[in-house]
């Protein structure tokens, strides 16, 4: 098994590409974020660890803007995080500046998944280390949008997901209490979704 | 025989441009919107080759935009002036190379490249506002000329407008006053200017942004004729 997992270019015996599978770990291993999408509102919430007491905790953005109506939340290798985002704040302005249009939230959630897919199928590097959280509106719509990438550069739309740390006690409980909401019930929704892992107030 | 003039109020600055887009004898609209807003707190009136003037500015606008995202904080208008500049100079003289068509190659068969340098001709008068340093207007001409000005002019209504400002401007002027010599220069433009332009827009920049002030209109465009 050990000899399959050197270079991301190589399949292993049982269809595995195990770089990808060791990027899914290392996103397993970041902080926990949690999208949820109400209808007209959608959320993104992201777990604060406590942080180094000298640390300007304002310096660390977890939650970004890639254009005015769009935003991202991601969990794993942060510094991959800042790559990737850039890249896509680059390809929001591009796509304004071709078509003289914003980009809708699915046009740039296949661009990221696609910059992720593409580093899994060259030589000499390897997977982004992140998913990612996307959410926004599409231009002139008022129907909001919340998709998710991972690694491989697979990306879906989701009603709620989270990812990173615990993510799959914290979807449990959104498949369990999921429901259409609105406004402010939908971020109680994601406060909650969040509280499930968080322990706030413990110490 | 495009017009474009600015001047720096108290807390303000004004621009004008001519909305005349043209080629050769033939007038295509007289209603073309040439001060574009940059962003929220500054406008770009630009004047030359039309295609060369969306193309350029329009590319400024998406950079201004990207590094907003980027940093958390807008460019000064200063800034923004800079990597205008920086911008019209690099295209001076950075060599562009053009791929020749498979029917030109070489007989050795090596592929032809015709390089050549690819200025913008467009002129630019750039307002902002900053919280910090107020109002600014910046001089910024198609071969990379960079100044900060109070008041300035590009075209043949240059002539006029430079000098009615010449002798009416004077530092901190109010929004009505500043108007009042906008109205002037246009005035003087229309009456002494062989194939003056008609209409005029004008764009303000103060604290609360960059907006449409008014549109100075001595000839509409015709309306469906009734039947």
């Amino acid at each position: 098994m050990a000899r399959y997992d050197r270079a991301i270019t190589v399949f292993s015996p049982d269809g595995h590409l195990f770089q990808v599978e060791y990027a899914l770990e290392a996103v397993r291993k970041g902080n926990a974020a949690v999208g949820v999408r109400g209808t007209d509102i959608v959320v993104l919430g992201v777990e604060k660890k406590s942080t180094a007491k000298l640390q300007d905790s304002r310096s660390v953005k977890k939650i970004v803007n890639l254009d005015n109506h769009i935003a991202l939340a991601c969990a794993g290798l942060k510094a991959d995080a800042r790559v990737l985002i850039n890249r896509a704040r680059i390809e929001c302005q591009s796509h304004r500046l071709t078509v003289e249009d914003p980009v809708t939230v699915e046009y740039i959630t296949r661009y990221i998944a696609g910059l992720q897919q593409k580093y899994t199928q060259s030589g000499g590097v390897r997977p982004f280390g992140l998913s990612t959280l996307i959410v926004g509106f599409d231009p002139y719509s008022s129907v909001p949008s919340l998709y998710q990438t991972d690694p491989s550069g697979t990306f879906s739309a989701w009603k709620a997901n989270a990812t990173g740390r615990n993510s799959n006690s914290i979807r449990e409980f959104l498949e369990k209490n999921y429901k259409e909401t609105s406004g402010q019930e939908t971020i109680k929704l994601a406060i909650r979704a969040l509280l499930e892992v968080s322990f706030i107030g413990y110490f | 025989m495009e017009c474009v003039f600015g001047l720096v109020g108290n807390d303000f600055a004004v621009v004008a441009a001519d909305t005349s887009a043209v080629h050769s004898i033939l007038v295509h609209k007289s209603n073309e919107d040439k001060i574009m807003i940059l962003d929220s707190h500054k406008l770009i009136a630009a004047s030359g080759e039309s295609g060369d003037r969306v193309q350029f500015t329009e590319y400024i606008q998406k950079n201004v935009a990207l590094y907003q995202f980027r940093n958390g904080i807008p460019l000064t208008t200063a800034a923004a002036a800079n990597f205008t500049r920086g911008e019209l100079a690099t295209a001076l003289r950075k060599v562009e190379d053009q791929m020749i068509l498979e029917s030109c190659k070489s007989s050795s068969g090596v592929p032809l490249v015709l390089s050549h340098y690819n200025p913008y001709f467009v002129n630019i008068l750039l307002a902002g506002y900053d919280k910090e340093t107020g109002p600014s207007l910046f001089y910024i001409d198609y071969i990379a000329t960079l100044h900060k000005v109070d008041k300035g002019a590009f075209g043949y209504g240059s002539y006029f407008s430079l000098a009615m400002m010449d002798r009416h401007y004077h530092s901190g002027m109010t929004v009505e006053e500043a108007i009042d010599l906008v109205d002037k220069c246009i005035m003087e433009i229309r009456s002494r200017l062989v194939v003056a332009p008609p209409n005029f827009v004008i764009k303000i920049v103060d604290k609360d942004g960059a907006r449409e002030y008014a549109w100075r209109e001595s000839v509409k465009d015709a309306g469906v004729p009734s039947a």
